[in-house]
């Protein structure tokens, strides 16, 4: 009886919303009070007199299981891993928007994924605990054994999949080498960012792998200057969040609205402070305090979706089978 | 018969549920797909972490719940209470928990390191084998605590006057009852420990500990590849059976028979000293790491906004559906072979589980409008096997005793029901209660699928805020999950244990 209790309560709950509705999917983190979603939400509904609806929870996997009968109308959060594959099941329509307000490291002309936020994976270190982080991805490896590294599984996590690709794209062949070198510092993997940077924050770990923007999180709402991202010369690996419309969707101009909306600077000043990563569209100067002083890399490495997907498995195997010695 | 109807529809929902699931992610997936080579090595870390951990769970529990049961002082009903925790801690407290006593900076390391030893590394499979028996050693003790209580008074009074033994009183007495019970306990934690993903990955120190679980989510999350994550959940899904249908081969064996229900007259002169040190030991294991979460969480109580309120309220209302849900099915499906059966409850990837389930219900409803719902059920089933696994053998004893008292009296089933087996069952079910509503509690399950955009759950909200950096919070959040989840289970458990003499 509870359960057909909670479904009328719902059904009641979503009956009332009007008929301009767009629905959107979003991963947990973007829709949760501390996320930009709420904020966005409110923005979005004064411009467009309509009810935005967030749907929370995974992306791809859902879009894929519902296939064309799917109601989300635009999905936002996805990530580079998934481009190919959701690329191929023809259920996105191109976006429309124009990318010239993108202010990026790398060029992007995709007309399909619309790039919102970016960052680059990083190891974030204490300074009050780590002296002399190293400085080089070379150094890294050279490190003594007693520096404790926790990092993320390329298998379950998309931060553990970058730094497999990372490594992968600067030591080339030799990535396996460079795992074998890398292992005894690893105390543990973890199935997600999250419980490694718990980990991290804990003290059970010197470096946690993470973004290059994490130290703004510590500035701008601890006022604590003591974390700080290990900056590479070698580069690091560009991880960027993306939007997109779907070519099923019921409400096209909602949502070609909302896609737009997405570059506006209403929309890049929501991210900051709300995703914890750097605006895609928006130039330094209008960036928060805390971003502008952030260590950034001069280099960045990033493989498309086609060199990733053919470099993903073996990439995963080195490190797969050089951690299991 | 009534009775016999319904049983069969629960097994049929039982089966359904959890068959159907995986059904509808092979037709979707167009069939099987080959095993990878990782995939073995994750299968054989899988069943050997599980094996060790049912075994050191189950040999170190016995001499615990012994000490528990002839023991008497005071606080012992809170501590058998507090003891139960560990295993109703949501995973992500638990470890951090853990951490805190066995990690880099955890309090053993502080200590060893203090006296000049050297440190410990928690990371390995050692390490895995400590977290689950941190989660599963409450377990069965209290699977075997509720077999000790119920030796009827007048076997141990008889015991006594015939002057037997320690020894002799342990042959005769405790070693049927521990031979009778352990297996079923040792089925049970070995296929929780199969399912395990996240404890088994962080303290595991890399991909040397991964687990099928992990091979699965792999499969649904990033690869989308259906006909692998359906022939590795099917295989861990025989694994479990398996790991049952020897459990209940071997775990025949009758009980004690009736007794009038009187008073334990049991404290054991001899052994004192001993139990004294396993009930000292086994606290100490068990209830450090759980004040060590307390005491971070204190901090971050404050910083707990309303939308945490909230959905620690959504969570209480779903543990109390689910577990309503739970008990009814567990008494309906309390005959011989309900507890080997709902097995596969947990047996299955709670991954497939959610996506097949999803798949099934999609052309008819919108899933996220039966996010809670689903939930719920899917709760209520997980925690199944654990409430049929403590009611299920009681059922049967007291079938076994007062079956003739039934037919002379040609009791109605529901006078059955009303005057000889619910007064009797109140213990368990006090206990399987409170265990259901605790794990409910502490579930994520299909929520990755079924969210509800409006009403998140506690431990949602607590990696929600694990994401946002906010750790302090967090840690308030959990603090705030381990109390409600304890306070589910110590308000069902006591109602059940009210009146009774223990």
């Amino acid at each position: 009886m509870k359960a057909l209790t909670f479904a009328a309560a719902f059904l009641t709950a979503t009956a009332a919303s009007a008929s301009g509705t767009l629905t959107v999917y979003a991963p947990d983190y973007f829709t949760s009070e501390w996320g930009p979603g709420p904020k966005i939400e409110e923005l979005f509904e004064a411009q467009c007199d309509c009810d935005l609806q967030w749907r929370p929870g995974d992306l791809l996997p859902r879009i894929l299981l519902e296939g064309a009968r799917t109601e989300a109308d635009v999905v936002i959060g996805l990530n580079t891993d998934v481009t190919k594959q959701a690329r191929e099941s023809g259920l996105f329509a191109p976006h429309g928007v124009d990318l010239a307000p993108l202010t990026l490291p790398i060029d992007w002309t995709d007309e399909v994924f619309l790039p919102f936020n970016y960052g680059h994976t990083a190891f974030v270190y204490d300074t009050t605990r780590v002296a002399n982080p190293p400085a080089s991805f070379a150094a890294l490896l050279e490190a003594p054994d007693d520096l404790r590294l926790v990092i993320q599984d390329p298998r379950s996590s998309i931060s553990g999949l970058a730094l497999v690709l990372w490594v992968r794209a600067v030591f080339g062949d030799e990535a396996q080498e460079a795992w074998a070198k890398l292992a005894p510092k690893i105390v543990t993997v973890t199935r997600g960012w999250s419980e490694s940077y718990g980990l991290f924050t804990d003290g059970e770990a010197d470096m946690v792998l993470s973004y290059t923007t994490s130290p703004a999180y510590h500035i701008i709402a601890e006022g604590d200057e003591t974390k700080k991202a290990a900056i590479f010369p070698e580069g690091h690996y560009f991880m960027v969040e993306l939007a997109a419309k779907l070519a099923g969707t019921d409400n096209p101009e909602l949502a070609d609205q909302f896609m737009a909306f997405i570059l506006s600077e209403d929309f890049q000043s929501m991210i900051a402070t709300g995703n914890w990563s750097i605006p895609a569209a928006l130039p330094k100067d209008k960036w928060p305090e805390g971003f502008q002083q952030l260590d950034l890399p001069e280099k960045v490495l990033f493989y498309s979706e086609d060199e990733a997907a053919g470099l993903r498995d073996e990439a995963i195997e080195a490190w797969r089978s050089a951690l299991s010695q | 018969m009534a009775q016999r109807t319904v049983a069969v529809i629960a097994a049929t929902a039982l089966a359904a549920l959890t068959l159907g699931p995986v059904a509808a992610v092979l037709v979707r997936a167009e069939g099987l797909a080959a095993l990878g080579p990782g995939d073995w090595q994750a299968l054989r870390f899988t069943v050997c972490q599980a094996l060790l951990s049912a075994l050191f769970a189950c040999i170190l529990a016995v001499p615990v719940a012994r000490a528990l049961a002839r023991r008497r002082f005071a606080g012992r009903g809170f501590l058998i209470a507090l003891l139960g925790a560990p295993f109703i801690l949501p995973v992500i407290v638990a470890v951090m928990g853990l951490l805190a006593v066995f990690g880099q900076n955890g309090l053993l390391n502080g200590a060893l390191s203090a006296l000049g030893l050297p440190r410990l590394d928690i990371y390995g499979l050692h390490g895995v084998v400590l977290a689950h028996v941190f989660f599963n050693l409450p377990l069965a003790t209290r699977i075997l605590l509720q077999g000790w209580l119920a030796i009827p008074a007048e076997r141990l009074r008889l015991a006594a006057s015939l002057g037997l033994t320690p020894r002799a009183r342990f042959m005769v007495l405790e070693a049927p009852l521990i031979l009778r019970l352990l297996p079923g306990a040792f089925a049970v934690i070995f296929v929780i420990c199969l399912t395990s993903f996240a404890v088994a990955l962080t303290l595991g120190g890399g991909p040397r500990a991964t687990t099928v679980e992990l091979a699965i989510y792999q499969a649904v999350r990033f690869d989308f590849d259906l006909g692998r994550a359906a022939a590795l959940a099917l295989m861990q899904l025989a694994l479990g059976l398996g790991a049952g249908l020897v459990a209940w081969r071997l775990a025949q064996g009758a009980g004690f028979g009736a007794g009038l229900d009187r008073a334990l007259p049991l404290t054991v002169a001899h052994g004192r000293a001993c139990d004294t040190a396993w009930l000292v030991a086994a606290a100490g294991f068990l209830l450090l790491p759980l004040g060590l979460v307390v005491w971070r969480g204190l901090p971050g109580l404050a910083q707990l906004g309303p939308q945490t309120w909230a959905a620690a309220g959504h969570s209480v209302l779903l543990a109390l559906a689910s577990t309503a849900l739970c008990l009814s099915w567990t008494l309906a499906l309390a005959g011989a072979r309900g507890a080997l059966w709902s097995l596969m409850a947990i047996a299955i990837s709670p991954l497939v589980l959610g996506t097949g389930l999803f798949l099934m219900l999609r052309p008819f409803v919108n899933p996220f409008s039966m996010a809670l719902p689903v939930t719920a059920l899917v709760n209520a089933l997980m925690a199944l096997p654990f409430a049929l696994r403590i009611v299920a053998p009681e059922v049967e004893a007291i079938r076994a005793d007062y079956g003739r008292l039934r037919a002379t009296l040609r009791l109605t089933p529901m006078a059955w029901l009303r005057l000889v087996l619910l007064p009797r069952l109140r213990r368990p079910l006090g206990f399987a209660g409170g265990l259901v509503a605790a794990l409910a509690m502490g579930d994520l399950g299909v929520i990755a699928l079924f969210a509800d955009p409006e009403r998140a759950t506690l431990p949602l909200q607590v990696y929600r805020l694990m994401g946002a950096y906010r750790m302090e919070a967090a840690a308030g959040a959990a603090l705030l999950l381990l109390v409600l989840s304890f306070g589910l289970f110590w308000a069902f458990d006591r109602g059940g244990r009210a009146g009774a003499a223990a």
